[in-house]
């Protein structure tokens, strides 16, 4: 028995702020001390609040050390594991009651609304030791499925739960499942999505690295459920503490007699594979999807034939994400109605969302559908930093839209997103302050879109091309009135006759700023002028001749001499010479330059 | 596009052997289907990228033409048909990073650099690519040298984190 157990997190978050050094000296200092017997040091999966990274808590007292620094090792050490005297200054601010005495994590703002069902572990168990899994009931649901539920049974529990595809669309999970297993075929496949292309969003690598065996145990069920024997997880090699989380699990599974042939004695045989992803965002798309871990191009096909009839390699598939798979094992153990009772009448369950943008806890949080957007950006999230206006939240990366300000009161599910102009996409969500131009962040979606396109059809291939081009003359301040509702017009005839998703899809971040923030195209191509001052072609810098105390810093920093007046007076901005660098703005030790 | 760069192919007959190995070893571990990926993802491992000598090696060994084993290698974004800098320079342009202003930590590698993304810089020193989102947004704006992690980047720190690299 160990008197402390330390946890210290080992996410991609805090491992970017050196968290595996502060693990390495924690292990260290506790060998020298001879304490290997009775302090426990363990690395685990994401807590969820990066913002306070890096990240370790020390149990029995559940202090909560945030933005630990490898010099602090032997201050932690020395006080709390030595002394019994908790290190105060590190605490999480929000952990300290008013006299001093520690609150549960769960009391804080930032997890006090959340709900954790598919994060259940992380930030809990070693993701590289099964025995811990196992000690948290894992794969107790896989032997309960192949000894007392036939398929048919397994499929009955999914559908009734109501669970849909976390990956964004929310297809219902039962029912994918069910055309799989009454497709005819003896060979078929599962396959786990974990190719994770939403730029800003990472709950699928967080699963993965605070919980693999949550997958794996649930892709195992799911081949019961529709009779395959072999199984896929295509995952983005950009993600090697993922792929080696993985690897190890996959191994040790198997070693366990969890993953291979006849488990738990049953007769019942699967096996798992990892496929690395190249880097290409389509084959978030499920047929291209397939397509790539046959070895090719990732580029789409028409459906039908559904994947569930024919797909990878021409047998019958289910492919799901991650976040969905991490659900299933709870619901099997738990059962339906204990997962329908959370969330909303069509969006049961609750979903893990990436905070990141203006807001000043970024992290991972998994709410109860049905929350509001108000509940998560100012109760979990903390609202703006800077004390700036909240503008607007983004949702379902390149293929979402924006929620503006007078909707955030909307409770969060799949259809008050699509009624809203977004979409739940795969949880990244992105807060944007009045510092963030509208019109630039649809642009950035579509430079991305385009990028990314396969180029299999001129509708995706062409159409977003030229719709970027379009965006780019409101930027730079030479379209005109009639071009924003030809980019309407283009948009909705890119979604009408695109092949795949990807394409039906990318108009969406111009649609919906479009449709909320119309107010600020229009001061792009009438007034020539950029209201969040981030467009650069439309900027103009200027001097306050209030403010000004003609101290010469910024003429004598101005890379193009553009600024002239003499000492003690104020100075003046030559607009045809500045080219709009900032560096003026930056210098001045008196806000007298501003950006009109 | 990448800058193609004038650097002759100087594979040894010790990175060809291993190569061939590799694809031996793959095409038993994935019952000989779907191996492309994995062995362009091996090979610009051993090789560092993806010259058309490699890829010739692939396309035999995978029995398929030069051209299918080109067109999977310029699909994908991982990649690269021209060598890579010493220090390899990411830039996240995720959505986080984006809307905290990782755009113009961007520029002002590219300014400093003279280089675009995709590019090497002539010294074969330093190549910049612009990355999705890589997971610690808590850090925003992010870059990275190899595997050093830089947070909370702001173009004025650009010139002062690129000269602990230069020589």
């Amino acid at each position: 028995m160990f008197r402390s157990h330390i946890l210290v997190c080992g996410g991609t978050g805090c491992t970017s702020g050196n968290s595996m050094k502060i693990y390495e000296a924690l292990v260290a200092r506790i060998r020298k001390e001879g304490l290997e017997n009775e302090v426990h040091v363990t690395k685990t999966g994401c807590f969820g609040l990066c913002a306070l990274g890096p990240i370790m808590i020390v149990y029995p007292e559940g202090a909560f050390y945030s933005q630990v620094k490898v010099e602090d090792v032997d201050e932690i050490i020395d006080e709390h594991i030595i002394k019994g005297r908790i290190v105060t200054r590190l605490l999480y601010k929000e952990t300290v009651g008013e006299n001093g005495d520690i609150k549960a994590l769960s009391d804080t703002n930032f997890y006090k609304k959340q709900h954790r069902v598919a994060l259940r572990n992380c930030g809990v168990i070693n993701p590289e030791k099964i025995e811990e899994y196992i000690a948290y009931d894992g794969y107790q649901a896989l032997g309960k499925v192949l000894t007392e539920m036939t398929p048919q049974d397994v499929i009955d529990v999914i559908s009734k739960s109501g669970l849909r595809g976390r990956g964004g669309a929310g297809f219902p999970t039962g029912r994918k499942w069910q055309f799989a297993k009454n497709s005819p075929g003896k060979k078929k496949y599962v396959c786990c999505n974990a190719d994770e292309g939403d730029p800003g969003a990472f709950m699928d690598r967080s699963i993965l690295e605070g919980d693999p065996h949550a997958v794996i145990e649930a892709m195992a069920i799911a081949a019961y459920a529709i009779g395959s024997d072999q199984g896929y997880i295509y995952v983005r090699a950009e993600y090697p503490i993922a792929v080696q989380r993985l690897t190890i699990a996959i191994k040790q599974a198997r070693e366990y007699g969890l993953l291979g042939k006849n488990i738990f004695g049953t007769g019942f045989n699967f096996d798992l594979d990892i496929r690395l992803g190249a880097g290409a965002f389509v084959c978030g798309e499920e047929t291209a999807l397939m397509t790539s871990i046959e070895g090719h191009r990732g580029e789409p096909r028409p459906r039908p034939p559904f994947p569930a009839v024919k797909g990878l390699f021409g047998k019958p598939t289910i492919l799901n994400n991650v976040e969905t798979y991490a659900n299933v094992a709870q619901i099997i153990l738990k059962g339906a109605d204990w997962f329908a009772s959370m969330g909303t009448e069509k969006s049961r369950g609750t979903k893990v969302f990436a905070l990141g943008g203006k807001i000043h806890n970024t992290g991972l949080v998994e709410i109860p559908m049905g929350t509001t957007m108000r509940e998560i950006i100012y109760d979990i999230g903390g609202g703006c930093p800077n004390g700036k206006k909240f503008k607007a939240a983004q949702t379902g990366g390149p293929s979402g839209g924006c929620i503006p300000a007078h909707l955030i009161d909307t409770p969060i599910d799949y259809d008050n997103l699509l009624a809203i102009g977004s979409m739940m996409g795969s949880g990244g969500l992105i807060v944007m302050d009045e510092d963030n131009c509208m019109v630039d962040i649809a642009k950035f979606f579509l430079e991305f879109t385009v990028d990314e396109s396969c180029g299999k059809c001129t509708a995706c291939r062409i159409g977003t091309k030229r719709l970027y081009e379009m965006l780019c003359k409101v930027t730079d301040g030479t379209a005109t009135m009639e071009d924003l509702d030809k980019m309407e017009e283009l948009c909705y005839y890119i979604k009408e006759n695109s092949l795949c998703g990807l394409g039906q899809t990318a108009p969406n971040p111009v649609l919906s700023t479009l449709h909320y923030f119309r107010d600020e195209y229009e001061a792009h191509v009438r007034d020539k002028r950029c209201p969040a001052g981030v467009c650069k072609k439309l900027l103009r810098y200027q001097i306050v001749a209030d403010k000004c105390k003609g101290c010469t810093l910024c003429a004598r920093n101005c890379p193009v001499g553009a600024i002239t007046g003499s000492v003690k007076e104020p100075h003046v901005i030559d607009p045809e010479k500045c080219i709009k660098c900032g560096v003026c703005m930056e210098k001045c030790r008196f806000g007298a330059v501003i950006k009109a | 596009m990448a800058k193609k760069i004038d650097v002759p192919f100087n594979g040894t007959k010790e990175q060809e052997e291993r190569l061939r190995k590799v694809l031996a070893d793959l095409k038993i571990e994935h019952g000989g289907k779907g191996l492309m990926i994995a062995s362009l993802q091996k090979a610009q491992e051993i090789y560092g990228y993806l010259p058309e000598a490699v890829q010739q090696i692939i396309a035999d060994e995978l029995g398929v033409s030069l051209a299918e084993v080109y067109g999977v290698a310029t699909f994908y974004a991982q990649f690269s048909l021209y060598p890579k800098g010493q220090y390899k320079i990411g830039v996240c342009l995720g959505t986080a990073c984006y809307v905290k202003g990782s755009g113009d930590v961007y520029k002002k590698v590219c300014e400093t650099l003279k280089i675009e993304g995709g590019q090497c810089t002539d010294d074969l020193k330093f190549s910049l690519d612009a990355t999705r989102c890589i997971g610690c947004c808590g850090l925003a704006p992010v870059m990275t040298i190899n595997d050093d992690v830089y947070g909370k980047v702001t173009p004025e720190e650009v010139e002062g984190i690129l000269a602990k690299y230069r020589d």
